[in-house]
């Protein structure tokens, strides 16, 4: 079976400006990928090279088995998209606009603009003026969601959808996905992709830095365990892959480390000695990951990394 | 640019308190758009001045010996001329000075007013129009700053070009072009600037969209210019002095050296001035006067079409564009016939005429018209070719190129909609002068005649949309270059018949090479070759923008 996107040694460059600088992508037919990285790290220069609207300087890119710059419009009939910033026009109302872009795409159905109209309690009469942010999203989505497409491409399409809206939204995009549709979906917040994606690609600087399964991807981190033992735990700090151990409670004993994804075991195995009373197990978020992958950026940037890791930031 | 953004912050709160709050920040703003119109206003003004300069000093050569002035006179003397140019006063003097206020005043300072409110509107409504506004005016700016920033920018343009003028005017140091007419000259223009500046002030106010505005405010220029030519062709000029530019015109620079109608400009400028300032408070930012009603809740069949699509988003301008040069057709149409009476038996016209390859006076003086209509549907065309390249800019081409729509067929609906409308707008403009015409001659064989000489220039116009369509397709960046071409027939058109420019510069427009009807014989050869032009320009600028990247936000 053809995968969805493939993409290697990816470059665009806008005059001196390297916009993507080798980037690798690969989406599987029915799975919902994230695309996660920074502001301005290449995600939405990547889609739109993806659609045909930039060239790419070099590299290979196909989209459901075609060249995405040749076959643009052919494209584009099996595919639906939601841009970032989404602009109206001034004098066309929302409905008109989401019936021009669905009619574009080639063809509507009905039922279902209706359904998500009223699911994204979107007032379809307004001009397009009149909407905010958030709600010139929503007729994108329904633009995008009303018609039949194989493909979806989103780029980061909740940035102003209110947290009522994003649960409609996260329900509708598994609908799509329970209905067979691949989905492409950048973003930087990271809770959504974690709900919704199968696979992530995390991008920096124009260029892939990890890519995988959820789950391959945090064996590749830590997880953070918070522990209480009958008798206090010595020895955790020289087992292999137990780093930041420290003490949380002194009166109750209470302690708290990372352990690297693959040496869980040891290390429980070692607390049971002690007798455990009470554990908490953290799984990596995303925003462990990212932060170990931007964490130099963020330090530089001033922000800190705000955990008490010991974590060298890469 | 840093220091200037913070200076007023700390300047403002110091400010007396009469009036000091609204207009906190209009320093800032006025140096701030001044930045930003570096490159623009002073090629407005240069381009003015320098044209002015020109047409004064061929002067020297073109009129020479009193008789060659003489005859120039006597070839406006008439209500067909003085509708061209300027009111008849002006004739009692054969000076240098009065040739030029009588011949250029009334075009001038129609461009003038473009560039006074252009200013305007860029600095007031398409900031608010993009939101820019709305985060400037969160910090420490009041509430009136934004439009008085915008009206001192214009004011001040307004002010340099007349210095400019009058130096420039008085530093040719021709006879009859003395340094008190030269200042009067040049404050005429400013005049003009002013009272257009103000009327945008007011336009900026009614719509929430800066197209709309800036083509309000046009229509009154339009409308001014039309009223002055009526005045100014008839008996009485009654009608002149409800018009700016025909206060301006009255002036009599050279001549009389009057001041008062030019305070007559002022006063209705700071009346219109103080409108849009109290309207301003009647509004939210970013709104119109008229709030925004509700509409359709789905499309209809021809929206989803892209030359429906296209013609949905170009329907204001054209319906503005078709009105305007409805009227302004009947309106010269309507004195076809005095003029008819009036030149007919005065031999040294007759001659003049004959230049042109004139059959009758009607027929000659409908060809020159036809060639300023024709110049103000070029505009139409240069903005409505132009129309892709801002959705592009503004991140409207995205989602729509993101569908099964390609980049020709996108693209190639406005084109369609740029030539096809033009043609409409030019059949539109023959009609109006076509019947009015024939009403006024009582000869009902001139509608055909005048509705087909101006369907003649159609091609020429296609070549003009083909321009823009080079222009966006290879040079997207330089698509304001497409306005080269209207100036340009303008220029040699209206300028060229003054200042009998070689023929070479004629055959560098496509309009120079449109058989002159009624007057000239139907040839068929050039607009066939220009029909060719056109289509492979389009080809050419299609073929471009397929093959570059999309400019987004």
């Amino acid at each position: 079976m053809t995968k969805a996107i493939t993409v290697s040694g990816l470059h665009k460059s806008f005059g001196r400006t390297r916009a993507l600088d080798g980037l690798d992508l690969d989406v599987e037919p029915g799975e919902v990928h994230g695309f996660l990285g920074p502001n301005g790290s290449g995600k939405s220069t990547t889609i739109r090279v993806l659609l045909g609207l930039l060239r790419a300087d070099s590299g290979a890119v196909r989209v459901l088995g075609r060249d995405p710059w040749a076959d643009a419009v052919e494209l584009h009939r099996r595919l639906a998209y939601v841009p970032g910033d989404v602009e109206l026009w001034p004098g066309l109302t929302g409905g008109e606009a989401i019936d021009l872009l669905a009619r574009l795409r080639g063809g509507l159905d009905r039922r279902r603009r209706a359904e998500l109209v009223e699911r994204f309690d979107l007032d379809p009469t307004k001009k397009g003026r009149a909407y905010s942010k958030g709600n010139r999203q929503k007729v994108a989505i329904v633009a995008a969601l009303a018609s039949d497409a194989e493909l979806l491409v989103l780029d980061e399409p909740t940035a102003g959808l209110d947290p009522l809206m994003e649960v409609v939204f996260q329900d509708v995009i598994g609908e799509a996905k329970a209905a067979g549709r691949t989905v492409l979906l950048s973003s930087h917040i990271l809770a959504q992709v974690e709900k919704l994606a199968d696979r992530v690609s995390i991008i920096r600087l124009g260029r892939t830095v990890q890519s995988g399964s959820l789950g391959e991807l945090r064996h590749l981190t830590r997880t953070t365990i918070e522990v209480e033992t009958e008798r206090p735990a010595t020895g955790l700090a020289a087992l292999p892959g137990v780093h930041g151990l420290r003490t949380v409670d002194e009166a109750t004993g209470r302690i708290r480390f990372d352990v690297d994804g693959g040496r869980v075991d040891g290390a429980v195995r070692k607390l049971t000695e002690f007798g455990i009373r009470s554990l908490i197990s953290h799984p990596p978020t995303l925003e462990e990951l990212m932060l170990r992958h931007y964490g130099d950026e963020l330090a530089a940037n001033g922000h800190g990394t705000g955990r008490d890791t010991d974590g060298e930031p890469r | 640019m840093t220091s200037a953004t913070t200076a007023p912050g700390t300047r403002a709160p110091a400010a007396p308190a009469t009036g000091g709050n609204t207009l906190a920040g209009t320093r800032t703003l006025i140096r701030f758009a001044l930045r930003r119109d570096r490159v623009r206003l002073p090629v407005w003004i240069g381009a003015l001045v320098l044209a002015t300069l020109t047409t004064a000093n061929s002067f020297r050569t073109l009129y020479g010996d009193p008789q060659d002035r003489a005859n120039a006179v006597a070839g406006v003397d008439s209500p067909a001329g003085l509708a061209l140019s300027g009111p008849s006063h002006y004739l009692v003097d054969d000076g240098f000075g009065s040739l030029l206020s009588h011949q250029m005043i009334g075009f001038t300072a129609v461009l003038v007013g473009l560039m006074s409110v252009l200013t305007v509107t860029r600095h007031t409504r398409a900031e608010e129009e993009t939101g820019r506004a709305e985060l400037v005016r969160s910090t420490v700016v009041g509430r009136h700053a934004h439009l008085a920033a915008a009206l001192s920018v214009a004011v001040l343009a307004d002010v340099v070009l007349a210095l400019l003028l009058a130096a420039g005017l008085t530093g040719l140091g021709m006879e009859g072009i003395d340094a008190q007419g030269s200042l009067v000259y040049g404050c005429a223009h400013a005049a003009a600037g002013l009272v257009f500046a103000a009327v945008a002030a007011v336009t900026v106010q009614f719509t929430a969209h800066t197209r709309g505005a800036s083509g309000m405010a046009l229509a009154v220029i339009g409308a001014a210019y039309v009223l002055r030519a009526a005045g100014d062709s008839g008996e009485n000029g009654a009608l002149s002095w409800l018009s700016p530019i025909g206060w301006v015109q009255r002036s009599y620079p050279y001549v009389d050296n009057r001041w008062w109608p030019l305070l007559l400009c002022l006063v209705s400028a700071v009346a219109c001035a103080a409108a849009g300032f109290v309207l301003s408070t009647r509004r939210d930012v970013g709104a119109g006067l008229r709030p925004e009603k509700a509409g359709a809740a789905t499309a209809s069949a021809v929206l989803a079409t892209p030359v429906g699509f296209a013609l949905r988003l170009h329907r204001g301008m054209l319906t503005g564009f078709g009105t305007g040069l409805f009227l302004m057709g009947a309106m010269y149409g309507s004195i076809l016939g005095e003029a008819e009476d009036m030149l007919a038996g005065i031999e040294e016209i007759e001659e003049a005429l004959e230049r042109i390859g004139g059959a009758g006076v009607a027929e000659s003086f409908a060809s020159m018209v036809m060639a300023v209509l024709t110049v103000v549907a070029a505009v139409y065309v240069v903005m409505a070719a132009l129309r892709p390249r801002s959705e592009e800019t503004a991140g409207r081409a995205e989602p729509l190129l993101a569908t099964g729509l390609s980049r020709s067929r996108w693209a190639g609906g406005h084109l369609a909609v740029a030539t096809g409308g033009g043609t409409v707008v030019l059949l539109l403009a023959g009609l109006g002068f076509g019947i009015a015409g024939a009403a006024s001659t009582g000869d009902a064989g001139l509608l055909p005649d005048l509705v087909g000489a101006a369907l003649a220039y159609a091609p020429a116009l296609w070549v003009t949309a083909g321009v823009a369509a080079v222009l966006f397709g290879w040079f997207p960046r330089a698509v304001q270059a497409a306005w080269i071409v209207p100036v340009y027939a303008f220029v040699v058109g209206y300028l060229g018949q003054i200042l009998q420019f070689p023929d070479w510069m004629d055959d560098l427009s496509p309009f120079g090479h449109v058989p002159r009807l009624p007057a000239a014989d139907m040839d068929w050869t050039p607009l066939l070759w220009l029909t060719l032009v056109a289509a492979g320009l389009m080809w050419l600028g299609l073929a471009g923008f397929r093959r570059r990247d999309l400019d987004m936000k």
